[in-house]
């Protein structure tokens, strides 16, 4: 037997230990985090007054097909919406990377911000990177012990609550609660909460990184959409490398003066740009797939040229161009002024389509089997499945016309004379019209017209054919 | 990688040696493959306790796990299988309770009540579309439209046996037998004059002269059709005086010599129908159900 030598098909993890930072982007970092988590975890406990309805501000009730948004109820028929939601969100996704680049995967992206929150965690209870760091290489003594146990104690604890919040979008967050901890809770929603518990436990806490790098098609599409006049995190090579590139704060290369003449650049290698990143990437090494444009590198360069008393921006959001040749870039292009009209016309067509969402549908099937009957009377008859839906919150009372039919008798199957709609519900009819015979065969197209009773909507109508026997 | 033509590189071999030279690779399967394999065999022999799983000579073996069902108003408990998961599903999850609680419901009322009600109509009608498609749908049409001259369409507002609800109920539960016997001897003059009355009756043009001669013949017929030709709902007789008809499409017909000759025709071979009782086949809220839905059809009495 013969021992081989082969290449590993997988890269191993090095552990990143991300060094803690102040600065502008680390504080706009941790605001987004903040609002981001206000809004994500208190919004299920919000209640809003419905009458009827659901007392939850925000509920996505998949049963009973309906979405609650504050004052909006979103209907399946108005799906569509969610069509312009999505073409919006994607054309905004666009717009921003190739102005500002990947400011989505830095600032606002979920893997970003739990994996941020967890590193609060973790630095709250082990402390800073270098601490980090040690107990990482300490055997498994009672400190590290405690310690990791800890973390992964207060991880499972908020990977639970996310989970738990998440679940409390689709049905009533308090009653979800009180049902949860008694047992009471469907089956769904126990998966539901465990199953995000440990996706976000061991993403957040242990994959980290390797979803943008490895697993996000975001990362890899959102690079396709930079040119050179896009803003992203860059090291400024020119002033950084100098003539004979980076070097340590030595002898004789204390000040910039010294260092020019000496033919160096301003960066002093001190790697903090790279003990920062939560990615663990060199930004010196230039733009880079793992690179989420978090900005957390030019609060850290920021830092130690405040430091030196030199000028700040040695890492800075700058475009490859405006590194390259130091020309600005232009605001007004044709890639943002058709990327904002686009933008713009979705999101206006979207409003106006909410704010004239239709208080009623109403639907009309002919009954075809049989198309028409010859009554007792001689006149013929065709019937009519109605299904009137009603959006509005209140009981609409109804009336039932036709036009277009000359002579027409109509009949709502069970001697109903008027219609009521419950508030939010939608309403069966079996409608019968009779008419005179005439021709075989021939057929009239009509129109089936709906009025409210108490005049607050427009009357609608809708197309319908009457056929005689054959 | 591992690159079997990669000669530069040493792989791992099974050790047996053929021909002097022919060696075979061994390349392990990766541990996670082979844990996942064992955690499959383990899997599966706790499927077989759990499931049923063997087959034994005639028999099967068939798991521990059982499933509460009701039969004959006692609870007892069965082998898990589909069926048996099926039976207690439909005795027991929240569907079928809400079903259970909606056919109740409707069972107690009246019809009046389930007229009245939306709820209650909706149920009845979606329910007993099922039914009707099951039981009646086989001679009377998917809609009920029909199919002469057997069997009569019930989409339109014409009832052999009565419109009421109480009557159509009747119909449903005990059946029915039409049964109008055949006047072969009527031939002739005497059969175009008759069938010409009878047309004259539902306001067809015929000649006037042929259907006031043909008004002498109708005396036979009055004792079922009623003087007036307006039928009995108590024998089933048909209603000669409206313009629907239950046994030859009218209608349809081109001519009035066509329409007559139609009408000599029952006339001479008579029309003999049966509608099967379904009271001994049907639960009683299941007739209830089908009545509401047989009588919003065509619009009953």
């Amino acid at each position: 037997m013969s021992v081989e030598t082969e290449e590993k098909l997988y890269q191993k993890r090095i552990a990143i230990h991300p060094k803690s930072v102040k600065g502008t982007f680390r504080t706009f970092k941790t605001g987004v985090l903040v609002l981001a988590y206000a809004v994500f975890f208190l919004l299920p406990w919000l209640r809003w007054d419905r009458g009827d309805g659901p007392s939850q501000a925000v509920l996505f009730d998949i049963p009973g097909r309906r979405f609650y948004i504050f004052e909006l109820i979103v209907h399946p028929q108005d799906i569509y919406w969610l069509a312009g939601a999505l073409i919006i969100f994607a054309w905004l996704l666009f717009f921003v990377t190739g102005v500002v680049g990947r400011a989505f995967c830095g600032y606002f992206c979920f893997q970003t911000l739990w994996t941020d929150a967890f590193m609060f965690i973790e630095r709250w209870i082990q402390g800073d990177r270098q601490k980090r760091i040690n107990i990482d290489k300490m055997p498994w003594n009672p400190e590290k012990i405690s310690k990791k146990g800890l973390t992964w104690a207060a991880w499972l604890l908020f990977a639970w609550i996310t989970g738990f919040t998440f679940t409390a979008y689709w049905t009533d967050a308090y009653g979800l609660l009180n049902d949860f901890f008694t047992g009471r809770a469907p089956y769904p929603a126990y998966f539901t909460i465990g199953f995000l518990t440990l996706t976000t436990f061991v993403v957040a806490g242990f994959v980290r990184e390797q979803v943008c790098i490895y697993m996000c098609p975001y990362s890899r599409f959102q690079a396709v959409m930079f040119d050179k006049e896009t803003l992203i995190p860059s090291y400024d090579y020119k002033r950084g490398e100098g003539e004979k590139g980076r070097a340590h704060l030595g002898r004789g290369l204390k000040t910039r003066e010294e260092r020019q003449a000496a033919g160096y650049g301003d960066c002093i290698d001190c790697g903090l740009c790279v003990q920062v990143c939560p990615t663990g990437i060199d930004i010196r090494n230039g733009l880079q797939i793992a690179c989420i444009n978090c900005g957390l590198c030019i609060d850290a360069c920021n830092e130690i040229m405040d430091k030196q008393g030199w000028e700040r921006g040695l890492i800075r959001y700058a475009s490859e161009q405006e590194i390259e040749t130091g020309s600005k870039p232009r605001v007004f292009k044709p890639k943002t002024i058709g990327y904002g009209l686009a933008i713009l016309v979705v999101t206006v067509f979207l409003i106006y389509s909410i704010l004239h969402q239709a208080p009623m549908d109403f639907s009309v099937n002919q009954v075809r089997n049989p198309l028409a009957v010859t009554l007792a009377d001689g006149r013929v008859q065709n019937s009519y499945e109605i299904k009137i839906n009603n959006k509005v919150p209140r009981p609409l009372r109804l009336d039932l016309g036709v036009e277009g039919l000359a002579d027409a008798e109509i009949e709502i199957a069970g001697g109903k004379k008027d219609i009521e709609v419950p508030s939010d519900k939608l309403l069966h009819l079996l409608v019968r019209v009779k008419l005179p015979a005439g021709a075989k065969n021939s057929q009239q197209n009509f129109r089936f017209v709906l009025t409210d009773k108490d005049g607050q909507i427009k009357p609608v109508a809708m197309n319908a054919t009457f056929n005689m026997p054959r | 990688m591992t690159n079997p033509t990669n000669k530069s590189k040493q792989v791992e071999t099974t050790g047996h040696v053929w021909d002097g030279d022919l060696r075979e690779y061994n390349n392990p399967l990766p541990n996670w493959w082979l844990w996942a394999f064992y955690a499959t065999i383990v899997f599966s022999i706790i499927y077989w306790v759990i499931y049923p799983a063997w087959p034994v000579g005639k028999s099967f073996t068939r798991g521990i796990a059982t499933v509460t069902v009701e039969e004959n108003g006692q609870t007892k408990e069965m082998p898990w299988n589909s069926r048996s998961q099926l039976i207690a599903e439909m005795q027991s999850s929240p569907a079928a309770v809400k079903q259970r609680e909606y056919i109740e419901k409707v069972a107690a009322a009246s019809y009046e009540e389930i007229f009245a009600n939306p709820d209650m109509m909706a149920f009845a009608r979606s329910m007993a579309k099922g039914y009707f498609g099951d039981y009646c749908a086989a001679c009377h049409g998917q809609g009920g439209q029909g199919n002469l001259p057997f069997f009569p369409n019930l989409a339109d507002d014409d009832w052999l046996w009565g419109g009421q609800v109480e009557q159509i109920q009747v119909s449903l539960q005990a059946g029915r037998k039409g049964n109008m016997p055949a006047f072969p001897n009527i031939q002739g003059q005497a059969l175009d004059d008759l069938a010409s009355y009878v047309l004259s009756l539902s306001g067809e043009a015929v000649d006037a002269a042929a259907a006031e001669r043909g008004k002498q013949g109708y005396a036979m017929c009055m004792g079922c059709h009623g003087a007036e030709g307006k039928g009995n709902p108590m024998l089933g007789a048909a209603n000669l005086t409206d313009k629907a008809w239950s046994v030859i499409n009218i209608p349809a017909a081109g001519s009035i010599e066509e329409k007559k000759k139609l009408v000599a025709g029952v006339i001479n071979k008579g029309i003999a129908r049966e509608m099967p009782a379904f009271g001994n086949r049907l639960k009683p809220e299941e007739i209830k159900m089908l009545t509401v839905y047989v009588h919003e059809l065509g619009g009953g009495k």
